[in-house]
């Protein structure tokens, strides 16, 4: 099962076993248990749920505590489902990295940073006014549309809160799977700042594989 | 020391050996051809050495043929088979930019002679 729960470490470069530099996203990913299987018979849909991360007993809701009774498993702070590539997973299984390989496409999930309140140049990459000449115009969004409407048009792109949103970066390379440390290298940035919770699924998008490589 | 720091460090090489800018190595780096693996030497002066870590490089120059030949070189890569030291330059900068302007005698570096020990 190509699906996993992990923490974002950081950015780095690794040179790869054929000689290519490439800049890539560490995350220390799993182990993760097996909370619970989901079956269609029983509730509806099948999905696995994963466990990940250590969490103070006393934090624990006792309604999760049963969750990972029933399974027994240890309790975990993070509790995600996955609902593609599960064959034969039961709960009480502990998942981890060592179901990668460098080569597989993921997607990695995650929770973008927060940018607060942002105009429109850092939030929608509009392009500005002027600098000088007296052009009065640096950073605001200008014109709202068109005069004739004689309104704004709804969902217009307007300044306001930016980031803190659920992100997904698809069809990312894995460079390498480090069983014995838990790591997980994927090929460039993810979501989220450092130490975030971010979820690896296997691929959904069908994987373009260049020319030669 | 944290995860980040010890992947870096695992990538260094230990067989880098030790030249500034002014010098002239040979860099043997493994090239594909035709689905064949070989090694090609490239010899020229060292102009520019920069980064540091795993992202550690250097930047090589030579005149090949009447044209001037400048080739980066990633230190720590695994298609860079080894570096040797050829002749020791004397230089007053850390960049040679000023190399590419001139040519034959003018493009010359002062050697350093090996000093008695």
């Amino acid at each position: 099962m190509k699906n996993i729960l992990g923490r974002k470490v950081g950015m780095t470069s690794v040179f790869t076993e054929d000689g290519r530099y490439v800049p890539v996203t560490v995350i220390e990913a799993g182990p993760c248990t097996v909370v619970e299987r989901r079956t269609k018979e029983k509730h509806g849909y099948d999905a696995v749920a994963l466990g990940f991360g250590a969490i103070k007993k006393a934090r624990v809701t006792r309604a999760l505590a049963g969750h990972f009774k029933k399974a027994n498993v240890e309790a975990v702070r993070y509790v995600r489902e996955f609902r593609n590539d599960i064959d034969g997973v039961e709960a009480g299984q502990t998942v981890t990295v060592a179901s990668f390989e460098p080569g597989d496409r993921v997607d990695v999930v995650g929770v973008s940073k927060g940018h607060g309140f942002a105009g429109g140049i850092k939030r929608h990459n509009f392009s500005g006014g002027g600098a000088s000449h007296g052009s009065m115009i640096h950073r605001q969004p200008a014109s709202n549309g068109d005069t004739n409407a004689g309104r704004t048009v709804k969902g217009s792109r307007r300044p306001g809160h930016y980031g803190v949103d659920r992100t997904t970066m698809q069809n990312l390379e894995v460079i390498r799977a480090d069983a014995e440390r838990n790591l997980l290298l994927v090929r460039g940035p993810i979501p989220g700042p450092k130490n975030a919770l971010v979820v690896v699924r296997k691929s959904v998008k069908p994987v373009k594989v260049k020319a030669g490589a | 020391m944290n995860v980040i720091d010890v992947l870096n460090k695992e990538q260094l090489k230990d067989t880098v050996p030790d030249f500034r800018p002014g010098d002239t190595v040979k860099v043997y780096s493994k090239v594909v051809e035709g689905g064949k693996e070989r090694i090609q030497m490239f010899e020229g002066v060292v102009t520019v050495r920069k980064g540091g870590g795993a992202h550690e490089s250097i930047t090589v120059r030579r005149v090949a043929h009447g044209v001037g030949v400048e080739k980066a070189f990633l230190l720590n890569s695994p298609r860079v088979d080894r570096i040797e030291v050829s002749k020791r330059g004397i230089v007053r900068r850390s960049r040679l930019y000023y190399l590419s302007d001139k040519i034959g005698k003018a493009a010359r570096i002062k050697e350093k002679k090996a000093t008695k020990a």
